[in-house]
């Protein structure tokens, strides 16, 4: 085996790369925290640690997961079915727990 | 059939003898896997949303020492395992097996240290501030109920992680197993560090005691 079938599996990715992506990620792990202790608004703060999780969700999935050095049919098979899930959940989920957060005694 | 379309069936995409996805079914069957475990957890996630929303006293009992500072050097480990990993596989991938079965190690160092400290985090939750999963002394029972199965589900995906790397690592110190298997490894390994990425701020973060 195996020098030649291991050398076919090199794809994407140069050390420096996966460096940059990990001090990225530790930069907006950093945010987050810094966020945390920050008087904004919940709803802000909420939107922005969503916001900065899904950022470093994605660099994980792309650089980590090598997933932007795959065939694009491979992504479009896995990822709009796992958005769409997420959004029926959501639609099941959210209009109820609003409904009950509004009748919160006051 | 013509031979010019047999040609081209021969070479479609879909004709079959090569892959569409240009994967081999070890990782195809992990992507697979992991877009449903990504299912169960976004349907967690959600479920501990619901009842945060919905609860009025909803308490945050993270102080920042320790609890905060725990999480976020766990985060830490987390993110610097997933580097050591996909260093393993770089290394793999090149037929460097010695260096691949180190980063590996390094690896479960991390993930070791992370559930460490969680299990740190957990017993100061359970003895300092008497949460556990069915009671609380702020009457919130669902808190303990959804953190821990939340980040109870999570760490038993990491120490499963652990013996899966553990395994990969001896074998392919023997010589067995090929790059894409440590690259199928990695995988699994990864998804564990995405979904602390959304457990830390939405359960850690958002409950922080300021």
């Amino acid at each position: 085996m195996s020098a030649h079938t291991e050398e076919l599996a090199v794809a994407g990715g140069t050390t420096k790369t996966f460096l940059y992506v990990w001090f990225a990620l530790l930069f907006m792990t950093g945010i987050e925290v810094f966020l945390a202790y920050e008087q904004i608004p919940v709803l802000i703060f909420l939107t922005a640690l969503v916001g900065l999780s899904v950022i470093k969700a994605a660099l994980i999935i792309a650089y980590f997961m090598h997933l932007k050095f795959e065939k694009l049919s491979l992504f479009i098979t896995l990822f709009p079915m796992l958005v769409l899930c997420i959004i029926l959940m959501l639609i099941l989920f959210m209009p109820d727990s609003n409904r009950l957060m509004m009748m919160r005694p006051r | 059939m013509s031979q010019a379309n047999s040609a081209v069936a021969e070479t479609s995409v879909w004709s079959g003898g090569r892959s569409p996805y240009a994967v081999n079914s070890k990782k195809f069957g992990m992507w697979l896997f992991i877009i449903s475990d990504a299912l169960t957890f976004s349907a967690l996630l959600m479920a501990y949303t619901y009842v945060r929303l919905s609860t009025p006293n909803w308490p945050t009992p993270f102080h920042f020492s320790p609890s905060i500072i725990f999480s976020t050097v766990m985060t830490f480990c987390l993110l610097s395992s997933s580097l050591t990993m996909v260093m393993g596989v770089h290394a793999m991938n090149h037929g460097n097996r010695k260096a691949a079965v180190a980063w590996i190690l390094a690896t479960m160092g991390g993930g070791g240290a992370f559930v460490a400290l969680h299990l740190t985090e957990w017993l100061n939750l359970i003895n300092n501030e008497h949460v556990t999963p069915f009671s609380n002394e702020w009457g919130v029972p669902l808190f303990g109920g959804t953190f821990f199965a939340l980040t109870g589900l999570h760490m038993t995906h990491v120490v499963i992680g652990l013996i899966y790397l553990g395994i990969i690592a001896f074998a392919v110190g023997r010589g067995k197993f090929k790059a894409e298997d440590v690259e199928v490894s990695g995988l699994y390994w990864h998804f564990v560090d995405l979904v602390w990425m959304f457990i830390f701020p939405l359960v850690y973060l958002m409950s922080a005691k300021i």
